[in-house]
């Protein structure tokens, strides 16, 4: 029960077992810290959130630090502002003075720091680490010298996505973050899920940048650049250009796209809405070969890659599709050329995801159709806030530009992959539809949407019970694996993905992020599909369209040909 | 002579209260009380093997294969006397036992030529080892009479470099294991909590918390597994108190261990010892694999119901490792980074389960206390701050080697007295106690005595008990850099101000010792601004730092700076080293009478700062010199001088 402590004079609340920082946060009382995160273990490591406590002879990390009763703590305190101060300072000056070159410029929590503590002078000289940039990977990039060590990457690799891709290794001034045995990132065991660029306070782990590239393309004749987004990227996007969190900017995102020099924009959910048809298919296709494990989804590739490399012998289980904006790269590069009448112009083709993820699938062999990439360049949301911002447009003023109507380029239920859970969901409307006949009523679907790593539900469809279950965040998704493989689970359709609460918390995603943030964007979702006319892949006019121009019915040759990918053990340093 | 294992165990739960004539005779034998054949006995720790040891002990063997003699040969620990090794001695039948002082395989020959024939090689003499029921050699002072030993008092170290280290039937034979196994026949667990209580013994790896306390909160933590870890660990350089206990007497370890397992109710005990003690890790290891033998280990020990396994972990070697948070997580195969308490060991520990973490010498002191009595205990010391307390010296002391005396003795008489202070021709400047993150102590500050609470009130610490002597010979400014640097690479970087402070710190103080390479643009400011932060960033490191180390890494700075300001000053003002140590701050100048103008001062010069004509006298220039002494070496004429 409640505990009362002294806090710089006046008396405040607290629970027993809580930490002092979380007392003083809940009561309005501002402590800075760097390595302390929510959910995840304390480590004591920065020591920005020190206070005072009477009768203790040195500052005490509020962060880890018990409450007791009777505590007197004092928070600001010249003696704990020159502590922090100086703190600071010693990171400062082992910190590459390049902020304004530094792609976290202005989102910097080391940045506000020293602006917060008033740091105006370089008082403490000294040598600075010489550390490579480390650009190996599609899709992360690491720069050491702007590492502040505080862990935050290490302990979510870690606990919540079970990879332990980074570690610390050396000791003292040498002390940096490392992959096994200081590979470069490709060679590690990284699945490039982001996350660490989500918790990382400074620019030492960001997104391989590659709207930059895009240039060249633009406006380039013998070239059509087509762009497909996501609807996690148009649900976030909006955080960072200063509209209200959880805006759907879909027709945003088009117009600016269009008037920035894209040719053609689409929705992957189009690719999604595909996808779900594809794998009713294969679901029953399994089903009938009677495979005691689920079916597993692949359209995290974060998990695609983490199966490969963890759980080989789930390869077998994993769903064969590409992911939905693979799919939809497919169809651009494959099918669109005709629509549009592309004659010999090169189609550019462009994926704005969440994902950081995308941009390491983009590069897979797997992924290429007869030797060229289907997805040429992925950027991140982050990415695409910024590009808008380029285009110097205002987009309170803006005319939107409506969809071009004679191009099939929007979804319906695909729109629900951006979240957790959201997969199967969809699908499961399609799926019920195919064996009962019948429509579910949506909302019969809604256990889907709570907010929790694991969400199930059985489905009578027809004569069928069918255990549907969806994971995200890959520490839930391993201790589930484990269960199935034990056979204390049964499940027929699993979706899986890397991120906790799914793509609407990719890598890619606008910065800072919290759980708050994540629950509005993934309301902006399903708010989406509550109010589309059209509810089911299967009634999508733009894939009525597709299987009778292109794929025939789902499974066919042609859908093998474009749509099936293939996955393969990796061996990786674990 | 193999020792009867039923007699043994009997003698060691003290079922032998009245032994008979022929059981008396056969303890002496084994507690070496009485020799049939002359023994000698080798120094073989590793102060003994840097010496030479091993050479001796072969010189020793064949000695006695070519005349075929009947001698026991056998190896001890050390006495102490490190800087008088290899220390061999000598038990002739019915006398006293002879110890002497560097016996390098040279000097075997005569040595035992003259033992042999009953006459006393002076040179090579330390002294005669008092005991009972054995005749004394005429003319020979007693160990107990030399200064080295006559103000110490030896408790801890009794036995070390007396005993066989490998013998377990002579360690029984002196007393030993009887406190254990009668402890736990007849004693509960918080009894024995609360004995340690009343010693008044504290942990002796510096901090200084009462053992007794941190046993009870152990025990009273609800678990149904708890751990008793001994830190063997000893890192800090200049310490090896621990090790010559290890090497020495490792059953009394191990005896205390038992005893420290069964106050907290646990089974299971590791020793976590750093690899590069292999000499003390090979005993250890052939100790514990003895007691298992013997039933002294394992389930049910003696019928008593209590078991116990104790392990030994190899540590990599690493100075933060000492630090008992991150042992356990080293010892868990995690890296060893310390982490925040609480919670404490005590209550979360070692794979979360409360964990006791003694250092060896507490541990030690156990069979001790629990077999002479807490109130024995008690009287050694002073109140509040009880029993001996063995100090490493080295350094530029007469003697160095281990010395162990009674809480409350002040360090000028075991500098002055004991060891008898520096080297002749030099006088004392300073020791540095309790290693890397120790402080620096003047002359006038050591008559303070010695306990925990006297030191902290003038800012100083015990550390864990090395002690270096500092001569005027040593440059005060160096070696405190020497030591941030060291401290800087062993940090284990996990939090702001250790890992960034210690750096800084480093650097500063490097500046102050080097020259600047040219006094142009911000060299010089550069290194002011350092200066002025050095106090600034001693006070935030030990108020913010995660761990002992980072609290700690500062106070050679601060007890420098307090008592040794002036010596800072030379060196930042006058860029001057009074003890000329500091190589980078003497002015080289050219004796234009002695040189010859042979020009190879002038060739071999890194910085191009001499100048001159050959066959006519050189010229240093200043501006350029960066004091790196290359000239005085290559000079073939002894021109080159400094000042």
């Amino acid at each position: 029960m409640g505990i009362q402590l002294e806090v710089n004079g006046s008396l405040i609340e607290a629970e027993k077992g809580e930490t002092i920082l979380s007392a003083l946060n809940r009561n309005g009382l501002h402590v800075p810290t760097i390595c302390s995160m929510k959910g995840l273990s304390p480590t004591g490591a920065c020591r920005m959130c020190v206070v005072e406590v009477e009768g203790r002879e040195n500052l005490v990390p509020s962060c880890s630090f018990p409450v007791e009763e009777a505590l007197k703590i004092t928070t600001h305190s010249p003696r704990v502002l020159k502590a922090r101060k100086i703190n600071v300072e010693l990171l400062l000056s082992n910190h590459p003075d390049d902020c304004l070159y530094c792609e976290r410029n202005g989102s910097c929590e080391l940045q506000s720091l020293a602006e917060n503590l008033n740091i105006r002078e370089r008082r403490m000289p000294g040598n600075k680490s010489p550390y490579k940039i480390d650009r190996s990977s599609p899709a992360i990039v690491r720069d050491p010298s702007k590492c502040i060590l505080c862990g935050r990457c290490v302990r979510i690799c870690e606990e919540r996505m079970a990879t332990s891709a980074l570690d610390f290794a050396y000791r003292g001034n040498e002390l940096r973050i490392s992959t096994t045995l200081g590979k470069p990132l490709n060679f590690s065991n990284c699945i490039a899920c982001g996350q660490c660029l989500l918790a990382c306070p400074t620019g030492a782990l960001i997104e391989h940048v590659q709207f930059p590239e895009l240039d060249s393309h633009l406006h380039a004749p013998g070239k059509v650049v087509v762009a497909q987004y996501t609807t996690a990227v148009a649900v976030s996007v909006a955080e960072m250009l200063g509209k209200k969190p959880g805006t759907d900017m879909s027709g945003i995102i088009r117009t600016v796209l269009l008037r920035y020099g894209f040719d053609h924009v689409i929705e992957s959910s189009l690719g999604a809405d595909v996808m779900i048809m594809e794998q009713v298919a294969v679901f029953q296709e399994r089903k009938k070969e009677g495979s005691s494990l689920p079916l597993i989804t692949s359209s995290c590739p974060a998990w695609v890659q983490y199966v490969e490399q963890y759980f080989p012998e789930l390869i077998p289980a994993l769903s064969p599709l590409k992911s939905p904006p693979q799919i939809g790269g497919s169809l651009v590069k494959n099918w669109l050329p005709e629509i549009i009448q592309a004659g010999d112009k090169e189609i550019v083709s462009v994926l704005i995801s969440s994902c950081t993820a995308a941009k390491n699938e983009a590069r897979r062999v797997e992924m290429t159709s007869s030797g060229i990439a289907i997805i040429d360049y992925v950027i991140t949301t982050r990415e695409l806030a910024r590009l808008i911002r380029l285009s110097g447009l205002d987009l309170d003023h803006l005319e939107e530009i409506a969809p071009d109507m004679s191009v099939p380029g929007s979804g319906t239920a695909g729109n629900l992959t951006g979240v957790a859970g959201g997969e199967v969901e969809a699908t499961s409307r399609t799926l019920y539809h195919h064996l009962s006949g019948k429509d579910i009523l949506p909302s019969k679907l809604h256990r889907f949407r709570v907010n929790k790593a694991y969400r199930e539900m059985s489905i009578k469809a027809g004569k069928q019970e069918l255990r549907i279950a969806s994971v995200s965040g890959l520490s839930h998704a391993v201790k589930l694996i484990e269960e199935i493989k034990a056979g204390k689970r049964s499940i027929d359709l699993l979706e899986v993905m890397a991120c906790p609460g799914g793509c609407t918390n990719g890598g890619g995603q606008p910065l800072p992020v919290d759980d708050h943030l994540i629950r509005i964007r993934s309301k902006a979702v399903y708010d989406m599909d509550n109010g589309a006319n059209i509810q089911e892949a299967h009634k999508n006019p733009h894939v009525i369209k597709i299987y009778e121009d292109l794929l025939g019915e789902p499974g066919s040759k042609v859908s093998r040909d474009l749509l099936y990918t293939t996955f393969t053990k990796r061996d990786v340093l674990l | 002579m193999h020792p009867d294992k039923e007699f043994l165990l009997k003698l060691a739960q003290g079922f032998i209260p009245e032994p008979s004539d022929e059981e008396l005779k056969y303890l002496a034998l084994l507690n070496r009380e009485r020799v049939t054949r002359p023994l000698v006995m080798v120094n073989s720790s590793i102060s003994g093997v840097v010496a030479g040891a091993r050479e001796t002990w072969a010189a020793i063997e064949s000695y006695v294969a070519e005349r075929s003699l009947d001698i026991e040969l056998c190896e001890s620990g050390s006495i102490g006397l490190s800087s008088e090794e290899p220390v061999v001695s000598v038990q002739m039948p019915g006398k006293t036992r002879l110890f002497f002082s560097k016996v390098k395989a040279e000097n075997v020959h005569s040595l035992l030529d003259d033992v042999i024939h009953h006459v006393i090689p002076e040179q090579m003499l330390i002294g005669q080892l008092r005991r009972e029921g054995q005749e004394a050699w005429p003319d020979v002072p007693f160990l107990d009479e030399i200064p080295f030993f006559s103000l110490q008092s030896r408790v801890l170290l009794e036995d070390c470099g007396i005993i066989d280290p490998f013998s377990f039937p002579e360690y029984v034979a002196r007393g030993g294991y009887r406190a254990f196994l009668q402890t736990i026949r007849s004693q509960t667990f918080s009894e024995v909590c609360d004995l340690v209580i009343r010693s008044g013994l504290r942990g002796r790896s510096g901090g200084g918390f009462p053992t007794g306390e941190k046993w009870k909160s152990a025990f009273e933590t609800a678990s149904d597994q708890k751990y008793v870890i001994c830190n063997a660990e000893e890192s800090d350089p200049g310490a090896f108190m621990d090790r010559t206990l290890m090497e020495g007497n490792p059953y009394q370890l191990l005896e205390g261990i038992s005893i420290a397992a069964y106050a907290i109710g646990s089974n299971r005990a590791y020793i976590y010892i750093r690899s590069e003690y292999k000499d003390a890790i090979e005993r250890i290891t052939r100790a514990i694999t003895e007691l298992r033998s013997m039933g002294l280990l394992g389930d049910n020990i003696l019928d008593s119901g209590y078991n116990l396994q104790i392990s030994l972990r190899k540590g990599p070697g690493a100075f933060v490792c000492g630090e008992e948070t991150a042992l356990i997580a080293s010892l868990e195969g995690r890296r060893g980074m310390p982490a925040s308490k609480p919670p404490y060991p005590t209550q979360s520990g070692y794979l979360g389960q409360p964990t006791v973490v003694n250092n060896v010498e507490t541990l030690a002191n156990l069979p001790l206390i629990l077999k002479k009595g807490a109130d024995w205990f008690r009287g050694i010391g002073l109140p509040g701050c009880t029993g001996t307390k063995i100090f490493s010296i080295s350094g530029r002391a007469r003697i160095s080697g281990l010395v162990e005396v009674p809480m409350g003795t002040s360090f000028g008489t075991i500098v002055n007295e004991i060891i008898g202070g520096v080297n002749k021709g030099r006088t004392l400047k300073a020791i540095h106690v309790g290693g890397p993150t120790g402080c620096m102590i003047p002359p006038h500050m050591m008559d303070i005595p010695v306990a925990y609470e006297n030191l902290k009130e003038v800012g100083l610490v015990m550390g864990s008990g090395g002690v270096l002597v500092m001569d005027d010979k040593t440059c005060v400014v160096n070696t405190v850099r020497y030591f941030m640097e060291y401290v800087d690479r062993q940090s284990c970087g996990k939090c702001i101000p250790c890992r960034e402070g210690t750096r800084r710190m480093a650097e500063i103080l490097g500046g102050i010792t080097r020259k600047p390479a040219d006094d142009e643009g911000q060299t010089t400011l550069e290194r002011f601004k350092g200066v002025m932060q050095l106090e600034h960033l001693a006070a935030v490191m030990k108020d913010t730092s995660l761990c002992g180390l980072g609290q700690n890494a500062p106070s050679p700075v601060v007890s420098t700076l307090k008592y040794f300001r002036k010596e800072y000053e030379e060196h930042i003002f006058d860029r001057k080293c009074t003890s000329n140590t500091c190589s980078e701050l003497r002015t080289w100048y050219i004796d234009v009478d002695m040189c010859t103008g042979c020009s190879i001062c002038a060739k071999r010069c890194p910085a191009e700062a001499i100048i001159g004509t050959p066959t006519h006298p050189y010229f240093i220039v200043q501006e350029k010199c960066i004091g790196c002494g290359i000239c005085y070496e290559v000079c073939k004429f002894t021109a080159v001088y400094y000042k």
